[in-house]
């Protein structure tokens, strides 16, 4: 079981940051449309994630981080209503959010370092999850604060595989989203 | 009923009470033209899809219903894909039809294969790829309903082959609950708390203008318009793209604003305290330098498209509903500005100091295109219908051509596609049958797409067509003129070659030349006699001739530029 040391931390996204959480219908091309748009209108994503929304198989829910700065939000989500086959926008600004995100690494080990990674690891509550006599691969799921954390202290050890997901995010209990 | 997949897609078109298509068969579309042959739907093939596809913004404009038009896959896909473009800048309904290889050889790079969903993603409204036969009646529905409502736009339909050939069980949607568009919503209810904020804004208001744009007439809001600008006395300006909505014989009307819009109206703006935004979109060509565009101005944005709200301009009030209904719900809460004879006097010092003018033509010639375009205009049919291709003469038609009602003004505006105007109005006169439609046109656009008054001659559609033959193509000639040093680099292009008199009767149609004032009369006169066959008249214009009233390309609006023959010193 993996434990959450960095529950609750909310300041690792820059406020310009709008995480929208969008529902999608589930047709061919609907990432294409989103992601062309993005394109020819110059809206910067900074992270998308998505998968099947609540076990439908007509809807996805992406998780779009966009950078405010690069256009204003209300252009954004103007836009992207237009999209038919985008159902719902929720705008969560990132106080008002839920953020979580998955990261793995892999990283080389041999005697003198095994003891550090596993400290490393522990420290940021990370887990291992592979394991091979030169390397071993962790895993976080975490804030993206936490990811950020783990992935600055695995810097140290050389040769690094690092993959992240992107944020997947849910307003926060007790907050109200602009829809 | 067992029907295949393409005479589904036919007997669908029927249901959505489409009489025309414009088109031009091929390999993937094969199966579809068959059934074509038993269907009431007259279909007008083309010369090249292109024409195809202006041939039915030209019917939409014109007749306010959805044009349709139908092509093979690859690249009679591609070619069609301009228009596509400029009915999605203009807002246009249109449905195109497109076929493609079959299912199995797509993503195959097979013969005629081309990703036309994705190439179209960003200039349609929507479009979609068919995957079984049994939903081309749903998509067919859908297509049609998204075209036409909220804002309108293109839509795309993509056949493959194999499913146009496959069989269905028949059927139709009774209602929209039947098409699966859970994220389409064109909503059309306008908030009483924002009208309410609307009215307060106009009663406070001593200098207002209506900028009345292409939402109006998508809308079919004249009439609505015509009562409250009488009612509030409010002086009129219509863009480009509104050219019809509000009559232009009308004391309020104060003409186009913009880059070559009425010294008056471009001003008015200007100097307005109120700007009410009637389904226009702040466009460039109309705003000049952004940063002092109406500088003054509170804004009311009245439009269907949430995203155009404060894209450009930060609006104080917007309503997000269409025109005919914002203007009834402020008519309703009783909206009035204050007196206007301050403004009015104002205003109508502007209007007699700088009229649209031009110089005297001579009676050797050349011609002056100004004056031809109001001579033909003098001389034309009530109700006659405009098209135009884009350049000089498209701004010239808009200037001297007086426009009484919707429908009766048609051209390209956001996207200024040459070759527009010959294959838009062979559309526009096939959904108005009973006008007369002159193109007005420049030798430069009539050249891009001419070809299609084959088609015009050989299904009996009798345009006319007035090319503005100054050798040159003239608005580019008329910027290197005037901002290049007049180094003018690649925009020469002969009067004499082609020769377009006998280019016009090589492709059956009347061709006529004039030169002097005495023969532009005459060739006129001639032209209107005709109406069985296309009439080309090739008008020889002054090469000098330049647009104005002019602000430049990123110029603030007052800095407006008049014609010569109205320039003081300051000028």
């Amino acid at each position: 079981m993996t434990p959450e040391p960095f529950l609750g931390e909310v300041d690792a996204t820059p406020v310009r940051h709008h995480i929208l959480s969008v529902l999608v219908e589930n047709k061919a091309g609907v990432l294409a449309r989103i992601a062309g748009l993005f394109a020819r209108r110059g809206f910067n994503i900074y992270s998308l994630a998505v998968a099947p929304a609540e076990g439908h198989a007509r809807f996805s829910r992406v998780t779009i981080v966009v950078d405010a700065q690069s256009a204003p939000l209300e252009q954004i989500m103007g836009q992207l209503d237009k999209l038919i086959n985008v159902v719902a926008i929720t705008d969560l600004a990132p106080k008002d959010a839920v953020e979580r995100e998955l990261l793995l690494a892999t990283l080389p080990i041999n005697e003198a370092s095994r003891a550090e990674v596993l400290e490393v690891t522990t420290e940021h509550g990370a887990s291992i999850v592979d394991v091979s006599p030169d390397s071993v691969t962790v895993m976080l799921a975490g804030t993206p604060g936490a990811c950020d954390a783990l992935e600055k202290a695995l810097e140290s050890f050389g040769d690094v595989a690092l993959q992240r997901t992107g944020r997947v995010a849910l307003p926060r209990l007790g907050q109200t989203a602009n829809a | 009923m067992q029907l295949t997949g393409a005479q589904a897609l036919i007997k669908s078109l029927e249901r959505e009470g489409v009489d025309t298509i414009f088109g031009l068969p091929g390999g993937a579309i094969l199966p579809v033209y068959d059934p074509i042959l038993d269907s009431p739907i007259r279909h007008i093939l083309v010369r090249h899809e292109q024409g195809a596809g202006h041939m039915a913004e030209g019917y939409a404009l014109a007749t306010g219903k959805p044009g349709v038009a139908m092509v093979t896959s690859g690249p009679g896909a591609t070619n069609i894909v301009t228009p596509i473009g400029n009915a999605h800048m203009d807002s246009t309904p249109l449905v195109v039809i497109t076929g493609q290889v079959a299912t199995a050889s797509i993503g195959t790079d097979a013969f005629q294969e081309c990703d036309i969903t994705g190439i179209t993603m960003g200039i349609t409204k929507h479009n979609f790829l068919i995957k079984s036969a049994q939903e081309i009646p749903r998509v067919v529905a859908s297509a049609f309903y998204l075209a036409t409502t909220g804002r309108p736009g293109p839509v795309l339909v993509d056949l493959p082959k194999d499913i146009a050939q496959s069989t269905m069980e028949w059927w139709y949607p009774e209602s929209i609950d039947e098409l699966d568009l859970p994220g389409y919503r064109p909503e059309v209810a306008v908030d009483d708390a924002d009208v309410a904020r609307a009215a307060e804004l106009i009663a406070a208001s001593e200098r207002p203008v209506l900028y009345v744009g292409g939402g109006t007439l998508k809308s079919r809001a004249s009439k609505e318009l015509l009562a409250f600008a009488e009612r509030t006395k409010m002086p009129v300006v219509t863009t480009l793209m509104a050219r019809g909505a509000f009559p232009d014989s009308h004391d309020q009307h104060l003409g186009m604003p913009g880059m070559h819009g009425m010294y008056s109206a471009v001003t008015a703006i200007q100097k307005a305290d109120l700007l009410i935004s009637l389904g226009a979109r702040f466009d460039d060509r109309v705003t000049g330098k952004i940063s002092t565009f109406a500088a003054n101005a509170k804004i009311i944005h009245v439009d269907i498209d949430r995203a155009e709200f404060n894209k450009v301009r930060t609006a104080d009030v917007t309503l997000l509903t269409n025109v005919a209904i914002a203007l009834r719900a402020l008519d309703t809460a009783g909206a009035t500005p204050q007196n206007l004879d301050v403004w009015w006097k104002e205003i109508n010092t502007w209007r007699e100091t700088y009229p649209l003018v031009y110089d005297e033509p001579s009676p050797d010639g050349p011609l002056r295109p100004q004056h031809v375009i109001a001579s033909i205009a003098k001389a034309a049919a009530p109700g006659t219908i405009v098209t135009a291709g884009v350049g000089q003469h498209q701004m010239w038609a808009s200037q001297f051509w007086q426009f009484e009602e919707p429908g009766t003004w048609v051209n390209s505006g956001g996207a200024g596609t040459m070759g527009f105007g010959v294959p838009a109005a062979i559309g526009a006169k096939v959904g108005r049958p009973d006008r007369t439609v002159w193109c007005i046109d420049g030798d430069g656009c009539f050249q891009m797409t001419a070809q299609e008054l084959v088609t015009a001659r050989s299904e009996g559609i009798p345009i006319k067509v007035a090319i503005l033959n100054n050798a040159y193509l003239g608005m580019v000639r008329q910027w290197q003129e005037m901002f290049y040093e007049e180094r003018y680099s690649e925009v020469y292009l002969s009067a004499e070659l082609p020769d377009y008199v006998k280019w016009a009767e090589a492709m059956g149609c009347v061709g006529l030349r004039a030169r002097t004032l005495a023969e532009m009369h005459e060739v006129i006169a001639q032209a209107n006699e005709i109406n069985d066959v296309p009439v080309v008249i090739d008008f020889r214009t002054d090469v000098t001739e330049k647009v104005f009233p002019m602000v430049a390309a990123g110029a603030s609006n007052d800095d407006i530029m008049v014609h010569p023959l109205l320039r003081g010193d300051d000028q």
